[in-house]
């Protein structure tokens, strides 16, 4: 085989390569979007969606889904209360105060408890958060979506991290001299420059952690219940999309019923709402990229 | 404000940053000597030979580790050649065009969707359509989908690295693109593969979501012997322990995660030694 | 003419490193004191000793006394951010903030402490008026300060140095990023500075030290080698290496 044809014929095998992700978003979405018509055909799209009951496995059935969105947007808020805060200031300090050497301690370690398995977590919260939160408020069910927030708000804090670091290390340090230069201290170089030349990227590091949370799944199903329903009340038992997800497929559902495919249904929605969250993360990158 | 006050207000703000690095620090600290304790007295090599029990004392992780250890296998020997074919073609063939930038948007939105979807994607594509049922196929080819947008964008990192003059002087002595591939940019940039796919494999080791709805088994009680066997996995089973009620299941839990947190960090410590020694290389 | 700064036995290490080697030096008030010499001598290290910018760098050294009207900025009484406000400096690379025209030039002097919105506004014009960049962009104090062209970005940086009333202003290549025009009027304006402000600027280029400058100061190696005036130095240098650097023998 001449070396021509021979190089002709990898570059279009590596291309299709190359395209396998365009079928696994295809399949993705093909899956989800058929299993979830077959179940819409049974249960109208606009009762799903706004329905406030959600009871797929006993009479009467349900199906509802804003008592697992809320039960998504409860673990949201609150572990975002800890994630957001803590990664951003934890990355000023690395960013901005702390010495070389400090840092290179530090990073290893959080790097180790961003590598940490969610399912890991998921115990943390069961077995230790939760009875340290009882200590305080003793009406607070075993499962509770607090224990499970806090466990996410820890698991997503390297992600905020070293996501708006990166975007603080990248602001030139032309900029930051100039600052020190008219005699700033650190913190007034730090917002008044710093944060605001790198903005976006922190903005975007907030999102893919909230995302993130959305997504997560083994906290929730160890720790947050089986309880769907419309609360806000974190100290109570609650079900996520992602939980009522597992406990479907851990159960013996038979294939076929409503019940089954309403999982897909549930997996739908979830795919929409973090697919619409990271190309939000993106256009803001892209929208607001400082060009040094 | 006088200076005096505004040096004051920096130094109380330091003060809480500290804190905030603090924080994740101590509570990584808590976790692993919480673990640990709970675990220890459970760890023995009987914890690692037997299989599940009704009884927390004769509890064991044989299976879990043996399903582990063939899906991983599996799970690389699918993804690893496919996502640096990938990342070679795109980042050394791949036109600059609509698709190509599709292409790369795909991917990195691919890699922020939560791993439980691959599971029913896994579920619906590989258990019932093709019909390979609850089986160690099914969850490989779940965790390899999961795992190809990790590997082909840490691969496109590793394959940037490599400086132009070096490919320059490869098609300068006459060699064709495969050729300029193979024996340079390859060998240059396969420890930065190595390093982004060793950490997508400890990713894929402690990942229990998407097998849950794959339909790992809460429990086996024989050794894998192949690709259509069923599995279950070290993270399954301590899923599986600790959902249950009895506080003993609780300590046999902590001890899975030990031996899970032991196997990630000796795979870690290989990424990292990895990257030492490359980045030692890159100096030179 | 009287002494500004007064620098003694000054001697800089970037950890083992000795960057600067026992320098004595007089600047002299209301004159351009040029720093000259091949990349890699020290003039840069110097002249950022001088406001303590090298304060920023971690392992760095400093051994020696520099005074400024008499007090020895590296006492512990002195507070960097105070010192700092009384020597502005200009950079390389023009390096505006990511905000307005405005907000560039009010920035310090809002931290330091003014608010007071009609001050603001004065001080704003009267910067840009010095920094000879008023009217160029008086109907535009609201845009983005990035996209100005080069010059105006680093007239827009001295305009900012300005504004925070300073005694000194140290120029670390202040045109080495503009062309020969740009370069020009940041040369004429320094020259307009002259009569309010001590200027000390470090220069790759020989021909701009000897338009520009009272007092040259040549460095070769972390070392001072000749201090003198700028006349003097250009025309009967007194050092043999001196002579081989102006007369382009090497650098």
């Amino acid at each position: 085989m001449s070396k021509k044809i021979r190089e002709g014929l990898i570059k279009k095998i590596l291309f299709i390569f190359g395209s396998v992700s365009i079928l696994i978003t295809i399949s993705i979405f093909a899956t989800l979007l058929s299993e979830s018509l077959i179940f819409f055909q049974k249960v109208p799209i606009l009762n799903f969606l706004f329905g406030t009951k959600w009871t797929p496995l006993f009479k009467p059935q349900n199906f509802g889904v804003l008592p697992l969105v809320a039960g998504t947007f409860l673990i949201v808020i609150f572990s975002s209360l800890i994630s957001l805060p803590i990664g951003l200031l934890s990355a000023i300090y690395l960013s901005e105060y702390s010495h070389m050497k400090v840092r290179k301690i530090v990073k290893p370690f959080i790097e180790i408890l961003a590598g940490i398995p969610s399912i890991v977590y998921g115990y943390f919260a069961l077995t230790t958060i939760t009875p340290i939160i009882r200590k305080f408020y003793p009406d607070t069910s075993i499962y509770n979506a607090l224990s499970a927030s806090i466990a996410v708000g820890i698991m997503t804090i390297p992600m905020v991290l070293s996501l708006s670091e990166d975007s603080m290390r990248a602001v030139p340090k032309s900029l930051r001299e100039g600052a020190y230069a008219l005699g700033l201290t650190k913190l007034e170089v730090v917002f008044g420059v710093v944060i605001p030349a790198s903005f976006s990227g922190i903005v975007a590091s907030f999102i893919l952690a909230i995302s993130r949370a959305i997504g997560e799944t083994m906290i929730v199903a160890l720790a947050a219940g089986a309880t769907p329903k419309l609360t806000l009340n974190p100290l109570e038992s609650i079900q996520t999309m992602t939980g009522f997800i597992v406990q479907i497929s851990q159960g013996d559902v038979v294939q076929g019923t409503i019940e089954a495919h309403s999982l897909f249904a549930v997996a739908m929605l979830l795919f929409v709402i973090t697919l619409t969250m990271n190309l939000l993360s993106k256009l803001i990158v892209n929208r607001f990229k400082e060009d040094y | 404000m006088s200076l005096a006050r505004r040096k004051k207000i920096n130094t109380i703000f330091h003060v809480i940053l500290v804190a905030c690095i603090l924080f994740s620090l101590i509570v990584l600290i808590i976790l692993f000597t919480d673990i640990l304790k709970k675990g220890f007295p459970f760890l023995n090599i009987d914890f690692l030979t037997k299989y599940s029990s009704r009884f927390p004392k004769k509890s064991g992780i044989r299976a879990g580790l043996f399903g582990s250890l063939w899906i991983i296998i599996t799970t690389v020997i699918i993804a690893f050649p496919l996502g640096v074919s990938g990342a070679i073609y795109l980042e050394e063939y791949a036109p600059k065009n609509r698709f190509t930038s599709l292409i790369k948007i795909n991917i990195s939105n691919l890699a922020g969707v939560p791993s439980i979807v691959y599971g029913i994607l896994g579920l619906s594509l590989f258990v019932r359509t093709l019909k390979f049922g609850r089986t160690i196929l099914s969850a490989s080819l779940t965790m390899a989908l999961l795992i190809l947008p990790i590997i082909i964008v840490s691969s496109q990192e590793a394959l940037k690295t490599v400086p132009k003059d070096l490919k320059e002087a490869s098609y300068g002595l006459g060699a064709t693109k495969w050729e300029t591939i193979t024996g340079v940019i390859l060998p240059y940039s396969m420890p930065g593969i190595l390093t982004g796919t060793i950490l997508a494999i400890s990713r894929a080791i402690g990942e229990a979501a998407p097998l849950v709805v794959v339909g790992g088994a809460a429990a086996i009680w024989f050794t894998p012997k192949g690709l259509m066997d069923e599995f279950t996995t070290l993270p399954l089973q301590i899923f599986t322990w600790a959902s249950k009620p009895q506080a003993d299941f609780q300590l046999v839990a902590a001890a899975g995660i030990t031996v899970l947190l032991l196997v990630l960090i000796f795979i870690n410590l290989t990424a990292i030694l990895l990257r030492n020694k490359y980045q030692d290389r890159m100096k030179m | 003419m009287s002494t500004k700064i007064k620098v003694r036995n000054l001697n800089f290490y970037y950890g083992e490193f000795k960057a600067l080697m026992d320098i004595n030096l007089d600047i002299k008030e209301r004159q351009v004191t040029a720093l000259i010499g091949p990349s890699g001598c020290g003039k840069s290290t110097f002249l950022r000793t001088l406001n303590r910018m090298n304060d920023l760098i971690e392992e760095t050294k400093v051994k020696g006394e520099i005074t400024l009207d008499g007090e020895n900025i590296y006492s512990k009484k002195i507070e960097v951010e105070e010192l700092r406000k009384r020597v502005g400096m200009v950079f390389q690379k023009p390096n505006p903030f990511p905000k307005s025209i405005y907000e560039n030039i009010v920035y310090g002097p809002k931290r330091h402490g003014i608010k007071n919105k009609k001050k603001l506004d004065e001080i704003v014009e009267k910067s840009l008026r010095g920094a000879a960049l008023w009217d160029e962009v008086y109907d535009r104090l609201h845009k983005s300060a990035w996209d100005l062209s080069g010059g105006q970005q680093q007239r827009l940086c001295i305009a900012r140095a300005i504004a925070m009333e300073p005694e000194v202003i140290l120029m670390d290549e202040p045109t080495s990023a503009l062309d020969p025009i740009a370069t020009s009027r940041i040369e004429n304006l320094i020259d307009s500075l002259k009569k309010d402000y001590t200027i000390v600027i470090v220069t790759h280029s020989m021909q701009q030290a000897a338009r520009i400058s009272d007092n040259t100061a040549f460095f070769l190696m972390g070392e001072l080698v000749e201090f003198d005036e700028t006349s003097k130095i250009f025309t009967t240098p007194q050092d043999k290496r001196t002579e081989d650097y102006i007369t382009g023998r090497f650098g």
